[in-house]
Order: structure tokens, then sequence, then C-alpha cells
């Protein structure tokens, strides 16, 4: 009997239309109720006055890089970061070596998730063998192993054909489809998005038409077979459109933007830095705004932080040979309040949907709420103390971060985890 | 999604003929895969006609042939 309670904090919880200062009480990882002066004998006690409490965030999109590349990132040290930024859920890619296309793989993440995690963490199985975009992988034993989507992140799947029987596949099993779009001929050699900028640095281009393409390809296919389909974070002006076309028609199309793809453009890329570069790249300034946007309208269902840990002996490259990808787990709610709250364009609630609600939704996760009964996951998090992000500092095992240094307003205080306090500000720092 | 697999999830076995009625028969026109379409258990059990049916589909087929060209 553990017992857990959250008291005067501003508790937002979008699924049940709550918001109102309250307390939360937690008991053997579940949620007990919400409500005012609440009290439990030998419960311990979290203050949260002043902060806002909310369901736990759930990052549907991180690289957590074990097994094979734990240089780079764990298990462990990828949850501990995801706590520090106020996640209590996280779905790991299957880009690890080896891939994560079977059964067996899928249970070590599991096991060694249940071992070493201090948040929650749903894999991602791959669609296609070794995601090398020709068989597919076995995706029915990788959902009895605990997978809650499939995707061939990184490597998109180039055959249509191949896409449409994994969608059928999919269908069948009740996964989502997640791809990260790419037409990996349109994109090949690139370095940043092609434009006015990538001229004038004289990088070679990603055009954004190589994100387009796929985008229509997957809807098209989606519509064909019934799938359900996710857009990996999205960036361009064009996929947000088309995502809210396919919406429109009624299909099963959900989609996903980093805060990377929404805070930054191609013009910051100053002195070749090499934390600016990931994929799809950082788009131009109307790109941007579509995606803003597109959260607002509600195109966009998700912010997901695509957490890419490289360690610095092979991410501080020339800007050409360094691979694509940045941390986000610890930045992702204080971009996120920077630019979308404190802007004025979203609502908190909105906001806390976006990383609760939205996630859940398209994953169907039985989570991202604070009603009766639902595990024991709380994010606590301000909206007003200024704090300033140290790569240096962060819980990942990698630094490739350009938001090192970068000043911000509002922030994550504790991350809940199955009732208990897997992280919380004080203590941390 | 390899043959194991295939047949794990969309194979008929024995243990599904537990769920369909007791009088169901199992009907296959041939050439069985065996360990992919449906078990050896099944193909050869006593509710299989399957033989029967590629025995008599024969018959029919050189009926229906007789009666077009002949």
């Amino acid at each position: 009997m553990s017992a857990l309670l959250v008291k005067n904090g501003r508790i937002i919880d979008p699924a049940s239309k709550f918001d109102d200062i309250a307390d939360v009480l937690l008991r053997d990882g579940r949620i007990v109720e919400v409500g005012r002066g609440l009290a439990a004998e030998g419960a311990e006690i979290f203050d949260a006055s002043g902060c806002i409490v909310a369901p736990g965030f759930i990052d549907m999109h991180v690289h957590l890089r074990e097994p094979g590349i734990e240089h780079a990132e764990t298990i462990e040290t990828g949850s501990r970061a995801a706590a520090a930024g106020g996640f209590t859920s996280i779905c790991c890619m299957p880009n690890t070596i080896p891939v994560n296309d079977n059964a067996t793989v899928t249970s070590y993440i599991v096991e060694r998730a249940r071992q070493q995690a201090i948040t929650n963490v749903f894999p991602i199985g791959a669609i296609t063998k070794n995601s090398a975009g020709e068989e597919l992988a076995d995706i029915g034993s990788m959902k009895h192993a605990g997978i809650v989507a499939i995707s061939d992140d990184g490597r998109p799947v180039m055959n249509a054909r191949v896409m449409r029987r994994a969608m059928e596949f999919a269908r069948s099993f009740d996964l989502p489809v997640i791809d990260h779009c790419e037409d990996l001929n349109l994109s090949a050699g690139g370095d940043m998005h092609e434009g006015l900028q990538s001229t004038r640095l004289g990088l070679r281009g990603i055009p954004s038409s190589s994100e387009d393409v796929m985008v229509a390809r997957d809807i098209l296919l989606a519509q064909t077979t019934g799938a359900r389909f996710h857009v990996a974070h999205l960036s361009s002006r064009n996929a947000v459109a088309m995502v809210a076309y396919a919406k429109a028609k009624g299909l099963a199309v959900t989609c996903e933007a980093t805060p990377h793809h929404f805070a930054i453009t191609d013009a910051d890329i100053a002195g070749y830095d090499s934390n600016y570069k990931m994929k799809p790249p950082l788009r131009t300034e109307c790109d941007v705004n579509a995606v803003i946007e597109g959260i607002v309208s509600g195109a966009i269902d998700a912010i997901a932080t695509d957490h890419a840990p490289h360690p610095g002996s092979e991410k501080m490259q020339e800007f050409e040979k360094c691979p694509f990808g940045i941390t986000g787990l610890e930045t992702a709610l204080g971009l996120s309040l920077e630019k979308l709250v404190h802007t004025g364009k979203i609502s908190l609630t909105r906001l806390v949907a976006l990383f609760t609600t939205g996630p859940a939704g398209v994953l169907r996760l039985n989570r991202g709420t604070l009603r009766a009964g639902a595990p024991a996951d709380v994010t606590v998090f301000d909206t007003e103390r200024e704090w300033t992000y140290d790569a240096n500092q962060s819980h990942s095992k990698s630094r490739n971060s350009p938001f090192h240094g970068r000043k911000f307003r509002g922030g994550p205080i504790a991350a809940i985890v199955n009732g208990h306090i897997a992280w919380r500000i004080d203590k941390a720092e | 999604m390899s043959v194991s697999e295939y047949f794990r999830f969309y194979g008929l076995r024995l243990e599904h003929l537990v769920s369909a009625k007791p009088d169901a028969i199992v009907m296959h026109p041939g050439p069985i895969n065996r360990g992919r379409e449906l078990s050896s258990e099944v193909a050869d059990s006593q509710r299989s006609v399957i033989l029967n049916q590629v025995e008599n589909g024969i018959a029919v087929r050189m009926a229906v042939l007789e009666r077009v060209v002949g």
C-alpha cells in the first residue's frame, strides 16, 4: 500500500474537461480521485501549489538506442531524461542494433525497461525485417510481446506495395502504422532544407516535396487499406494541409509535430552547427507557421520529440558528415510553452492534450487522463519559472541539442510514474 | 511476416475447430499448404473432406468439360 497526495495544484485534465485548483490522490498505481481538500492517512504529500497538475505526458517518438548503441543512450538514461522533461511514458523507435523486428527483441526491451527505466516504455516495432523495406517483420508476434505501433522510422519503406501490405496486416492487428515520410531518392545527399538558406550556406538541400509525396502516398494507401496511419514529425506546409484533408474525409490519419519544427527555422542554422541537423530538416518560417496553425486547428494530434541522442564523437563533425537528429526530451515542454502558450496561440488545456490524450488516442494507450482508475501517471509543471537549459547537465547520455543555453519560462516540476515520484526538480537541481 | 508467424495468426488448427459446430466439415479444393494454411492434424482429421472434395472435383471438371466441348 503506497499512497501519494498531490495537493493544491491547478489540475488540468482534458479527457474529463476538468480545470480547477484541487488535489489528486494516487494509491497502488492508480488514480483514486480528484477533488478539493482530500486527505489520506499515511499518504506522502506532494505540494503542487502554484503548479499545473496534468495527466502523465506521453512522448510517442523517442530513440533509446538500446540494444546495440548504448554509448549514445540506454533505456535507463533515456527514461531519466524523459522524466526530467516531465514525461511519464515514452515510445521507443525500433532502429536499434539489432532492429526491433521480432518478438525476441521486443521482449528484451520490455524486460530491460521493467528493470531499468524510471518511466513507462512502450516499444514500437519495425514494419519490415531489419527495416530494409522488403519483407514484413513479425508484426503479430511483436504485438503480443508489447509493441504499440509499427514504424521503419529513419529508413522509410520506399516500396509502396510493401507499405500497402504492411497497412493491411497492421489493420488486422489493430496497430497504427507510423511513417517517417521521406522519399529517399528525392532527399538523397541533402543535409538541410532546400531553399534560400541552403543556397546561402552552400549545403545540399532536402526539398519539402521529399516529405510531401510520401505523406500523400501513405494517406492514399490508408484510404485503400483502412489502416490507421500516423505521420511522424511532419514539418512542411503541404504535409499539414494533406493531413487536414485526410481528416476532413474521415480517414484514420493522425500526425505529430516536434518542438524544433515549430520553434526554429532553417534561418536559425548559424555557423554550420551540427546540432541543427535533423530529419526532416528545419524548414522555412512559412512551414513553421503552418505547423503552429495545424496545432491550433487540431490537424496535429500530438507533440513528440523525436529525441535522437548521438555521442559527441559522432555528432561533433562537419555538418555534411554528422548524423541526423537532436535530443529533445528535456526541452519539449519549455519550447511548447514559449511558442504556443505564452504567445497566446493555444490554451494550457490544449497544450496538455497534445502531450496526453493526443498520443494516447493515436496509440490507444489506456492513459493520458486523471480519471479514477487510470494509471497513476502525473506530470507537474509550472508556466513562470525562469531557467536555462544546460545540455551538459542533461540526464541523457548525449548532448546534441541546439537549445543549450536557451532561457525558458516555465517547465517540468515533477514526473510521477505509477504512483511514485520518478523525478522532481527540487531534488534534482 | 514469416511463414511461422502467418500460420500462428491465420492458419487453421484443431483448436479453432472446437468453436465450430459439431457437424462442421473442413473443405479445401487442394492443393493444400500444410503448416501454412492449415495444420496436418486438421487436413487429416475425421472432419476433413478435402480428399473427397479433390477426387469429386476431378469428376465434376470432367463432366463440365464434356458438356462444353462434347
